[in-house]
């Protein structure tokens, strides 16, 4: 059924956003710490699991890519509603701090990238 | 007509449905018509968002775009950060397991390596405006962390409350500029297979700027970059106002 798959899903991201919340009482930070991280491991854990496999059957895998697929459009309505006025109008050092900090991060990537591969290619 | 708007105020999830297919569709004739399919339908959806975001940010006066405007506030409930990461969540299905063991330790230095930098850049933008104090400076390094971590930091260290808005204001600028460069230079900086992606996410680490980022790129990247991205603002949260702001206090009395 279509539902188990919703099912599962939610009880993923349930289960991870609980658990960031207290990695991040853990270590002291008012934030959580991964929580949708570790609901992403949980969900590839649980659907590659051989007992849960019995599970999903093609109904109920429909549950999890209906969501993925609505993925793309959560993502529009998301950037409808980021406040660009207070981004765009709040003066200079904003713009400056937050341009120059992407620029930078982008620019490390292939750094990174190359280096990951170096060492995966060692091992 | 008033009693139409007025049901579809009523039904503002369903609203929002239609709104955002609308908004889909359009974008992708749009990319297939007037770009050729050299940009995604979807990288022209977002910034038609963030666009129609300025416009709702201009005429209601709130904070969440065009979400404040009450015939457009399903878009809120359906962009908002609870169906957002559900949404992240479900990709993760089918994700390549192997990728991820693979990229292990890179990926976890990204987000370390992303926090630091941005902190780094961020403080050194603060103190050429003109900032001396460490408070300050650290509280606008880590808002160009995210607009997460900067609040955080600022209400931690006891900053002035225009310092956390700029603070604020930094990390939206960097999450959406993040939105709208990655599928421009994509190609540029290799950002087309899963372990790239897992790095990215760890560096730029704005949820919203990876999720938006990627969709507009190549949607199979997006559980490898929100994978990452998800620890960025733990991370960012737990060293800025520490470790960090003693960094910022050492350097000070340095020079």
């Amino acid at each position: 059924m279509v539902i188990y798959g919703v099912g599962l899903l939610a009880a993923c991201m349930l289960v991870g956003v609980i658990l960031g919340d207290l990695l991040g009482q853990l270590i002291g930070v008012q934030a959580n710490v991964g929580g949708v991280g570790i609901a992403m491991l949980l969900l590839i854990w649980a659907t590659n699991a051989s007992r849960l496999k019995l599970l999903l059957v093609p109904p109920t895998a429909t549950g999890i890519t209906f969501w993925s697929a609505m993925y793309i459009p959560i993502v529009v309505a998301m950037a409808a509603k980021q406040n660009v006025l207070a981004a765009v109008s709040s003066g200079w050092l904003a713009l400056i701090a937050g341009v120059a900090a992407v620029a930078v991060s982008f620019a490390m990537i292939p750094l990174l990238s190359r280096l990951g591969r170096r060492t995966h290619d060692q091992s | 007509m008033s009693t139409v708007v007025a049901l579809l105020e009523k039904n503002a999830l369903i609203t929002a449905f239609v709104i955002v297919a609308l908004l889909l569709a359009g974008s992708n004739w749009l990319a297939a018509r007037l770009f050729r399919g050299q940009i995604h339908g979807s990288a022209i959806a977002i910034t038609l968002g963030l666009l129609l975001a300025y416009w709702g940010g201009v005429s209601s006066g709130g904070s969440n775009g065009l979400a404040d405007v009450s015939f457009f506030s399903g878009l809120g409930i359906l962009g908002g950060a609870m169906f957002r990461d559900f949404a992240i969540v479900a990709t993760a299905f089918g994700a390549d397991l192997d990728a991820l063991k693979r990229a292990g330790w890179v990926a976890a230095m990204s987000v370390v390596l992303g926090v630091v930098l941005s902190f780094a850049v961020g403080a050194v933008v603060a103190v050429a405006f003109g900032f001396s104090d460490a408070v300050s400076i650290s509280t606008i390094g880590a808002g160009a962390a995210t607009y997460i971590v900067g609040p955080v930091t600022g209400t931690a260290l006891g900053a002035d409350s225009a310092v956390i808005a700029l603070s604020v204001a930094a990390g939206l600028v960097k999450a959406i500029l993040v939105m709208v460069a990655t599928p421009l230079v994509a190609s540029r900086i290799g950002l087309d297979n899963p372990q790239a992606a897992l790095i990215y996410g760890g560096l730029m680490g704005t949820t919203s700027g990876v999720a938006a980022g990627l969709a507009a790129t190549d949607p199979k990247l997006v559980p490898y970059g929100a994978m990452t991205a998800t620890f960025y603002t733990g991370v960012g949260c737990l060293l800025a106002p520490s470790l960090l702001y003693l960094l910022v206090l050492f350097l000070q009395r340095l020079f």
